[in-house]
């Protein structure tokens, strides 16, 4: 018999409530979003009981805001639903299609960009994005509200910076102006359904010159978490993004690598094809800086 | 431990019944409500035998919990055919052989639904994308693919698609 808890609060009061109260007693809890992490691992890794605190029903938590500033996006949004709103997906293209890619249009319908995000993987599709497009983390918790940039969100394998009686509420991300791309594309050995063998996500600007003034490039599964690879985003910077220059961000993406090998791909092959997915990633970027200059305004 | 008091309606049926916190939706559906046209293959995920609508959209049932199920509507593969029979998608599913043993069947139809409703005429690769979470270890897809395309010409006949001629091809026998 399963000994397993739920409470699916309404208010984000009584939700931070309840955690700072487990947190205390030392009852252990989960937070649950759309649930493909945590009730695979209920079933597989992890059967300890434990109250699980559902909170897809905090408005907080399933807001969607574009203003004119920021884009605010709700941890606990599942993808399909993000990739159904099309201002979104054209404000923010690679963060969407990062999104997209996470499992099939069932774990579409319910994975969220917090859970990816809150799961800590080495390889979550939608962490080098957020990565790229520098969005803070919104948390919630009982000593009030804090921002963490997602590069510092996660601080190693599974383990990211929330503290017990905190949960995150979602992501702000400065609205794109004119001559902005992103993009996000991953390895793998199938076309649908699997783990990153490695994944890179570039952000760029251009100015109405066409010449790059803000980059920043971020790689998964091929370390113990995301990284923000600065010197590969300065490569592109001052630029016009010529295939040179994307092929000295690649080489930064290879040298910041520290893969692991395993039954995806060796060490050696990951440091070799991040490098790649970095100037086609870049290339993909570039177009889309290129026609949003072209453009009408978004 | 308590069980939780779940109110949800099924197939537009209102259902109040008793769960465990750590069941999952498909344990709720199976074992409480005898709704058993919904199947279990993996329980991770992976195979989509366990394919059901929450509030008209496409989730795995095995990674819902029940009581998440709360004030929500699921739709099951046993409200797919309607008072006047079976719906298209399963009547083609017949005429066009896409089962063998039927264990992903349910799954496979309440996707292709859910896809036709979204998209009316989908082409061959979105439908293949679409479907790619429902594992099919028997057909290999090809039959599953075209009776889905059946479905979709039948439900909104139009001349000048290119998936037409497709499907009207592979309608030919096959021996
Ligand atoms: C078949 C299958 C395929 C998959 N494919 C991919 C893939 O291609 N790429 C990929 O990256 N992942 C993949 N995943 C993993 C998973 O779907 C994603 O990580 C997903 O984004 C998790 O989101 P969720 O809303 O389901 O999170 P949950 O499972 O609900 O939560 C995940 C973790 O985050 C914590 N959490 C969630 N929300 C919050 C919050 N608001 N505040 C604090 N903590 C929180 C939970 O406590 C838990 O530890 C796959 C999973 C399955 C089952
Ligand atoms: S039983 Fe749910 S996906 Fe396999
Ligand atoms: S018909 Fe047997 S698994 Fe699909």
């Amino acid at each position: 018999m399963s000994a397993f808890e739920f409470a699916a609060p309404t208010r984000l009061g009584p939700a931070l409530d309840l955690l700072s109260s487990c947190a205390e007693s030392g009852r252990r809890t989960q937070i649950l979003a759309g649930g493909t992490d945590v009730i695979v691992q209920m079933r597989t890794s992890d059967r300890e009981p434990r109250l699980l605190l559902d909170v897809k029903r905090l408005p907080e938590t399933r807001q969607l805001s574009i203003g004119s500033e920021d884009i605010f996006v709700g941890a606990a949004i599942p993808s399909a639903e993000l990739n159904e709103n099309p201002r979104l997906a054209s404000l923010l293209p690679g963060l969407m299609e990062s999104a997209d890619l996470i499992g099939s249009t069932q774990i579409q319908g319910r994975a969220s960009i917090g859970g990816n995000l809150c799961n800590a993987s080495p390889a979550g599709d939608t962490i080098p994005a957020l990565i790229a497009n520098s969005a803070q983390c919104e948390i919630a918790g009982a000593r009030g509200t804090r921002q963490v940039a997602a590069a510092d969100f996660v601080v190693g394998v599974g383990k990211s910076c929330l503290k017990r009686d905190e949960l995150l509420l979602g992501f702000r991300v400065k609205r794109p102006s004119k001559g902005f791309g992103d993009a996000y594309l991953r390895f793998i050995p199938r076309t649908e359904m699997d783990i990153a063998v490695a994944g890179v996500a570039v952000s760029m600007e251009l100015d109405e010159a066409g010449v790059c003034r803000d980059s920043r490039i971020a790689i998964g599964a091929v370390a113990e978490r995301c990284l923000l690879v600065r010197r590969a985003g300065e490569r592109l910077i001052g630029t016009s993004v010529e295939d040179s220059d994307l092929g000295k961000a690649g080489a930064e993406c290879s040298a910041s690598a520290r893969p692991i090998s395993d039954k995806r791909g060796t060490a050696e092959y990951r440091r070799k094809i991040i490098a790649v997915l970095c100037r086609r990633a870049g290339r993909i970027a570039h177009g889309r800086a290129l026609a949003s200059l072209e453009g009408a305004e978004i | 431990m308590s069980r939780l008091h779940v109110t949800t309606s099924v197939n537009g049926v209102a259902h109040e019944v008793l769960c465990d916190p750590g069941q999952t939706l498909l344990e709720l559906l199976r074992d409480e409500l005898g709704l058993i046209g919904t199947k279990e293959g993996c329980g991770t995920g992976d195979c989509g035998a366990c394919t059901v609508t929450l509030d008209d959209r496409l989730v795995c049932s095995c990674l819902v919990l029940a009581p998440e199920a709360e004030g929500r509507r699921i739709g099951t593969i046993e409200g797919v055919a309607g008072p006047e029979g079976l719906h298209v998608v399963q009547r083609k599913f017949l005429e066009l052989a896409a089962l063998q043993c039927g264990v992903c069947t349910p799954g496979l139809i309440v996707a292709a639904k859910s896809l036709l409703e979204r998209i009316p005429d989908p082409d061959e690769s979105t439908i293949r994308y679409w479907l790619a979470g429902n594992l099919c270890r028997c057909t290999g897809y090809d039959k599953v693919v075209r009776a889905v395309q059946a479905a979709a010409l039948e439900m909104n006949p139009s001349e000048d698609r290119v998936f037409c001629q497709a499907s009207t091809r592979s309608q030919e026998p096959r021996q």
